[in-house]
């Protein structure tokens, strides 16, 4: 009932910033984009990244410290520290080329970790975000033996001081939410992205995979890139171009 | 008089046994208490090694709670006599190891108080909440089929709870190997052959628990074993050890023929460290080599030579959970197969472990858990063999 | 008689209120505090199951709705210790002391509201 009465107040609201929006139609634009705090993540959309891996470059982690800062991780790299996302620098064995990239949670559309999770704890939201909700998580780690990409960490000891809108403990597993607090409030890009075109490299995309006319889609379809491990079969939601 | 005093002395050695049993569990909870107060930064286990010390001890008992029940199988399934008067006994290890095993998983957990939630949450896909089921229903079944054993008016009923037990048990280990073959992209894991092996291990572990336990009930009760029974036993151990080998040579014999799975080998098996030498020296010839000497070896296979041999297989049988674990764990994930890679979070790096006292002390309460079980099983209820002409 | 009987009753009255507000009711420091999303009373009894229910949507669909337990923390941190936990006079922890309910929400959720200077640079950009 009262879920019912501040949908009715919200659309009431909506229509009223929509007809004051309409001349400067920036607003107006907005709101057929975004999805109001209300309503439920659609499979319409499906997040994903295409990471130009020329673009990358070898030493910069910008794009890791803002995951660590937007998402409160203090950013050890001991064995047992929490990483969601890590530059990783690859050099071809035959031909030497060496290239660097950012690996994180890669978003699959078929995902092992939720497949494995006893308790569904690990599950995949309708618009392509794979997640942990640690409400659930029971910490058996069987997620992160299935994960192809080693995407996942467990905590190993207590926290104090989580972000308000990042909460995360002890004894749980967890992984990149592609900056899940920032999609749900309808700002469309991720901490590292955004870190990644401050530093002028624009090595990573962030976007709907979903909308043939996003910037995302028409990339994917017009350069060559590929999905990590796709002999795998688990259509990944990142993309990596140049690999 | 003489067995007044035998009986005096029983009871005092049963009491001490019992006092022996829950200082082990104790020191086990004390432990799990510890983990789960600090963190599981406590133990040897990290990132990159998810599942340690803790899994060798639960995955030990589980595999052998399901093979324990072969004796029993053989006695009521195949009709054999002399196995027969061992399905009691059988069935009480079955339980007191499967309880063992699944309180040090459940322990080891990083939210073991959340417990009631993967009681009460399923992910239908997921082989770990099949094996929620197929536990809790290995202790119904059992205990069901002691029921029928031990119960003169439901003897009838032996032989169908036989076959029930018999089936669940093998879907059971089945299940457990599952748990590691659906790890599609683990170098060490993710092939087919896993099942199989997993019960083929647990007939040796299970049989060599039995014949440990068998050996201390005899002695106890200064009896001894007959030459004809010892001789099949001892026998059946001996094809079960052999039987391991062939498929842990398959399973390695596998991976060498696939060009991509050479590196992980050639890491398991020569040039690991640690892993090479519990592989080869642990398991092969503490754990097979040396038990099939004793059992077969002309002038060897007497009580006690098998009971040696019984130890050592379960001495081999923990080398090997230790390679195939840690060690499976240890070799770097192939991410970007074809490419050298490095990074912050142990890419291309063989891995770090370490067990730490907590989690050795953990697996030990879990056998600690078992043994009590056992013990005051064996004491309260008669489970011990008597053959025909006893 | 009537007297007596009155003054008793007077007493036995005065002297369980006295009880009741020294011994048994918490002195909460409720922050701000405030009517927010529902009345007192009824948040007081229903507060537990409206934040499970809203927990289960906005991590599984991403609902942020109308009840999340960061706005509780926004405005009943208290505002000597900015925090809804600390000591026994605190919102979350001296209810739920005295209620003898244990919680693990703050495992995980921030007991303090964001910091202002984080709520700055968030309006900034």
């Amino acid at each position: 009932m009262s879920e019912e009465l501040d949908r009715r107040q919200f659309l009431k609201g909506s229509a009223m910033l929509a007809g004051l929006a309409i001349a400067p139609g920036m607003l107006l634009y907005d709101l057929a984009h975004g999805r109001s705090l209300n309503e439920p993540a659609s499979s319409a959309v499906r997040w994903g990244m295409l990471i130009d891996t020329s673009q990358c470059e070898s030493g910069c982690d910008d794009c890791v410290k803002a995951c660590n800062k937007e998402n409160g991780l203090p950013g050890g790299t001991r064995p047992t520290d929490e990483q969601w996302m890590r530059k990783v620098e690859l050099k071809d064995m035959r031909t030497g080329k060496a290239t660097s990239l950012p690996m994180m949670c890669q978003h699959c559309e078929e995902p092992p970790c939720v497949d494995v999770c006893p308790t569904g704890a690990s599950f995949r939201r309708a618009d392509g975000i794979v997640l942990v909700d640690r409400h659930l998580c029971i910490g058996c780690r069987y997620c992160m033996m299935a994960c192809p990409y080693k995407a996942r960490s467990f905590v190993h000891e207590p926290l104090h001081d989580q972000k308000p809108d990042v909460p995360r403990g002890k004894g749980t597993v967890e992984s990149c939410t592609l900056c899940v607090q920032r999609i749900d409030r309808g700002e469309n890009n991720t901490a590292c992205a955004e870190a990644c075109s401050k530093a002028g490299h624009k090595a990573i995309l962030f976007g709907n995979l979903n909308d043939p006319d996003s910037e995302i889609s028409r990339r994917i379809r017009t350069v060559a890139s590929t999905q990590i491990r796709a002999d795998l079969g688990l259509n990944p939601g990142l993309h990596y171009e140049g690999l | 008089m003489d067995a007044l005093l035998k009986n005096r002395r029983d009871s005092r050695n049963f009491y001490l046994l019992v006092a022996l049993g829950l200082l082990v569990v104790a020191a086990g909870l004390a432990a799990a208490h510890y983990m789960e107060e600090y963190g599981h930064i406590v133990t040897g286990m990290n990132n990159q090694i998810v599942w340690g010390m803790p899994h060798v001890f639960a995955i030990f008992m589980i595999v052998s709670a399901s093979g324990v029940l072969n004796v029993a199988s053989i006695g009521s399934v195949f009709g054999q006599a002399p196995y027969k008067v061992r399905a009691p006994l059988a069935g009480l290890l079955s339980i007191a190891l499967l309880a063992g095993g699944l309180t040090v998983l459940m322990l080891d957990l990083g939210r073991p108080e959340r417990v009631i939630v993967a009681a009460t949450h399923f992910n239908l896909k997921s082989v770990f909440a099949w094996n929620v089921f197929l536990y809790s229903g290995l202790f119904a079944f059992v205990g069901i089929y002691l029921w029928t054993l031990m119960e003169k008016r439901m003897n009838p009923w032996s032989k169908p709870a036989g076959l029930v037990v018999f089936a669940w048990r093998i879907i059971l280990t089945t299940g457990t190997g599952m748990i590691f073959a659906f790890l599609v992209a683990r170098q060490a894991y993710g092939t087919a052959l896993l099942p199989p092996m997993f019960i083929v291990m647990s007939f040796a572990w299970g049989l060599a628990v039995f014949l440990i336990v068998q050996a201390a009930m005899y002695g106890w009760n200064e009896m001894e074993l007959h030459a004809a029974i010892l001789k099949r036993l001892k026998n059946l151990l001996g094809l079960f050890v052999i039987s391991v080998i062939y498929l842990v040579a398959a399973y390695h014999m596998t991976n060498l023929y696939f060009a991509r799975q050479s590196a992980f080998e050639h890491f398991i098996l020569v040039d690991g460290g640690i892993y090479p030498m519990l592989f080869w020296g642990g398991y092969l010839f503490v754990g097979s080599l040396l038990p099939l000497f004793l059992i077969y070896f002309p002038g060897m296979g007497g009580s006690r030579h098998v009971l040696a041999a019984s130890i050592l297989v379960i001495l081999g049988s923990f080398s090997l959970l230790y390679v195939f674990i840690v060690g499976g764990q240890v070799f770097p994930l192939s991410i970007f197969p074809g490419y050298e890679v490095t990074s912050s979070f142990g890419d291309g790096q063989i891995g770090q472990y370490a067990p730490s006292l907590p989690e050795i002390l953990l697996g030990c309460g879990g056998l600690g858990v078992a043994f009590l079980i056992t013990t005051i099983g064996v004491r309260a209820l008669n489970f011990l063999p008597r053959d025909a002409s006893d | 008689m009537k007297r007596i009987q009155a003054a008793l009753l007077a007493l036995v009255l005065l002297a369980s209120g006295a009880a009741f507000a020294d011994v048994t009711v918490p002195h909460l420091d409720i922050g701000k505090g405030g009517h927010c999303v529902n009345d007192p009373k009824f948040m007081k009894l229903n507060h537990g199951d409206l934040l499970k229910h809203q927990r289960t949507i906005t991590v599984h669909q991403g609902v942020r709705g109308r009840y999340s337990l960061e706005k509780c923390v926004n405005c009943h941190a208290s505002r000597v210790n900015n925090s809804v936990l600390g000591t026994d006079r605190n919102f979350c922890q001296g209810c739920h002391a005295y209620a003898a309910v244990k919680i693990d929400c703050f495992e995980c959720h921030s007991s303090r509201p964001e910091t202002v200077s984080e709520t700055l640079t968030e309006i900034a950009k």
